[in-house]
């Protein structure tokens, strides 16, 4: 059921290459293992054996149900949290900690409230040339849609703004990969649709890696090109379901609607976001192994 | 318009009704040793022709000033790192919520002891008693600051003294700020009660030495309206540092 095997989408070679393919982020039968804070407590276990290859320049959303495991694994790869078991790599190297050329962009907003939103954008900015700097930040301000608020606090914002100020900021740095960790989650649904969009015209300019992790089924299908979806704890990869769909998505298209209630599927979910018997849960997970596998 | 008028009339309204019941007071009472408000303002100007009025009002502010910057050149830095370093809280905590709750006044004879009557002791009181509120304030500080903010920092390559300068520090400030007011307010307090004891300047020792030299009342109030006001300006001093926009963001309002 577990399926890693790097696919190629239309947007590549017709004809792959398995030798020639590196995955810029590689993760090999990963476990994770929260040691009890007591003696008494039992260990949790969050991840089971997770195995992923992700191309550079990939958009891939982690989905699955709320506190499975999915953040876990992005705190894993950001390197804020050591694995308890396997191995997990960006460009063939093992990751050691936090790396500015990997940027983590959080839910609850981590913009700088004590700094204006240009100095926020510039901090993390690795530019000897001041003129350089102030030309990236200028760029970066300009592409989250924050120009004429270079000069303002986070505290005068509204939080989708401020959650722009976060993504500026990472782009700023230059990084090759972005970890987004629910990053609209706590807006409004109007700013989260609004946001979306522009993240994708971001993605297409900028073509970094992308890792993003949410609850939102239909969010994942607008943004990925690959949906990785995970279980309950401790969970392991149920499915990977490709989106190949032209963006931008939209999400009354019969074809989006159909890769949702797949997802949804996986998920042990009917279209409704229900519950299903355990019985049609089980077929579509094969019906959707067995077109991975024809694949 | 109406608020402005509120917020200035009826303080105001208050300020007369107080005085004025206090000067019938007097007069009904037929008190010849406690001074009318009337009284009190000649004091004031007694003071101020005979040139100490200002001698004092410095003397005691000095001595403020210098207590109190030590403590926050002390009590900063110190309360960050018991903030940051887990070991050092659980070394230094108990030590310092058992030195906390004795009364800086209680050091006096210790002081006078160390340091004789001199400018030095009430200036080692005011730290002492500045001392405290600001550790313990920066130490919360640090222990309550948002771990979104250290780890950005961190995955942007900041570490070591950087992390301290440029997000430990300004994510801790706000609330180090309201420790300052508090310190500041004690440190006006204590002066005035080392003043009484320890040295031969000041307006506590203005007010002991009115006492003392001729049961001068009038010159006594005089001295409790100066420290009043006084403080009340430090107070609005270290407001205005609360409106900047570095640290706005962690206060509330």
């Amino acid at each position: 059921m577990i399926l890693t095997a790097p696919r190629p989408t239309p947007t590549f070679d017709a004809v792959p290459h398995p030798a020639a393919f590196r995955p810029k982020i590689s993760v090999r039968k990963l476990w994770m293992t929260f040691r009890p804070k007591t003696k008494e407590a039992q260990p949790v276990h969050v991840l089971e054996d997770i195995s992923l290859d992700v191309r550079d320049g990939e958009f891939i959303c982690l989905v699955g149900p709320s506190g499975c495991g999915k953040s876990t694994l992005l705190n894993i790869l950001g390197g804020f949290l050591q694995p308890t078991e396997g191995d997990a790599s960006i460009d063939g190297r093992a990751i050691h900690g936090p790396d500015p050329k990997r940027i983590f962009i959080f839910q609850e907003n981590a913009s700088f409230p004590w700094l204006t939103v240009e100095e926020n954008v510039g901090f993390g900015v690795k530019r000897d040339s001041e003129a350089e700097k102030r030309e990236l930040v200028e760029h970066y301000i300009e592409m989250v849609g924050l120009t004429g608020f270079a000069k303002t606090f986070p505290r005068e914002l509204s939080g989708g703004m401020r959650q722009r100020v976060e993504i500026a900021r990472a782009l700023a740095a230059e990084p090759d990969v972005l970890f987004m960790d629910e990053p609209f989650g706590a807006l409004d649904y109007l700013t989260r649709l609004r946001l979306r969009q522009e993240l994708i015209h971001i993605w297409q300019r900028e073509k970094r890696t992308v890792l993003f992790v949410t609850h939102d089924v239909e969010e994942a299908v607008q943004l990925a090109d690959r949906v990785v979806v995970m279980g309950k704890r401790p969970a392991r990869i149920r499915a990977i379901v490709p989106i190949d769909i032209e963006r931008m998505r939209d999400l009354d298209d019969p074809a989006c609607r159909m890769l949702r209630d797949e997802i949804f599927g996986v998920m042990g979910l009917d279209h409704h976001g229900l519950r299903m018997s355990a019985d049609s849960s089980s077929a579509i997970q094969i019906n959707v192994a067995a077109r991975r596998m024809y694949n | 318009m109406k608020d402005r008028l509120q917020s200035i009339g009826l303080p105001l309204l208050v300020a007369i009704v107080f005085v004025t019941g206090w000067h019938f007071a007097v007069k009904v009472t037929g008190s010849d040793i406690f001074p009318t408000p009337l009284m009190v303002v000649a004091g004031l100007v007694e003071l101020a022709q005979k040139g100490v009025l200002v001698k004092y009002i410095v003397a005691s502010l000095f001595r403020v000033t210098a207590g109190f910057l030590l403590a926050v050149f002390v009590g900063i830095p110190f309360g960050l790192l018991l903030g940051w370093f887990t070991p050092l809280t659980r070394a230094f905590n108990p030590a310092i919520q058992v030195l906390r709750p004795i009364s800086p006044i209680a050091w006096i004879p210790v002081a006078i002891l160390w340091f004789g009557v001199s400018d030095v002791a009430p200036i080692f009181l005011i730290f002492l008693a500045s001392l405290f509120p600001i550790t313990t304030a920066a130490m919360a500080a640090v222990q309550n600051i948002q771990l979104v903010y250290i780890r950005a920092a961190r995955n942007f390559g900041i570490t070591g003294l950087d992390l301290f300068r440029k997000v430990v520090f300004p994510a801790a400030l706000p609330q180090i700020l309201t420790g300052l007011r508090l310190a500041l307010g004690v440190a006006w307090l204590v002066v005035v009660a080392a003043e009484m004891i320890a040295v031969n300047s000041g307006l506590g020792y203005l007010i002991i030495d009115a006492r003392n030299a001729g049961k001068r009342y009038d010159l006594v109030v005089a001295g409790m309206v100066l420290i009043g006001l006084i403080g009340l300006g430090l107070d609005l001093l270290i407001r205005q540092m609360e409106k900047l926009d570095e640290v706005r963001w962690g206060l509330s309002r």
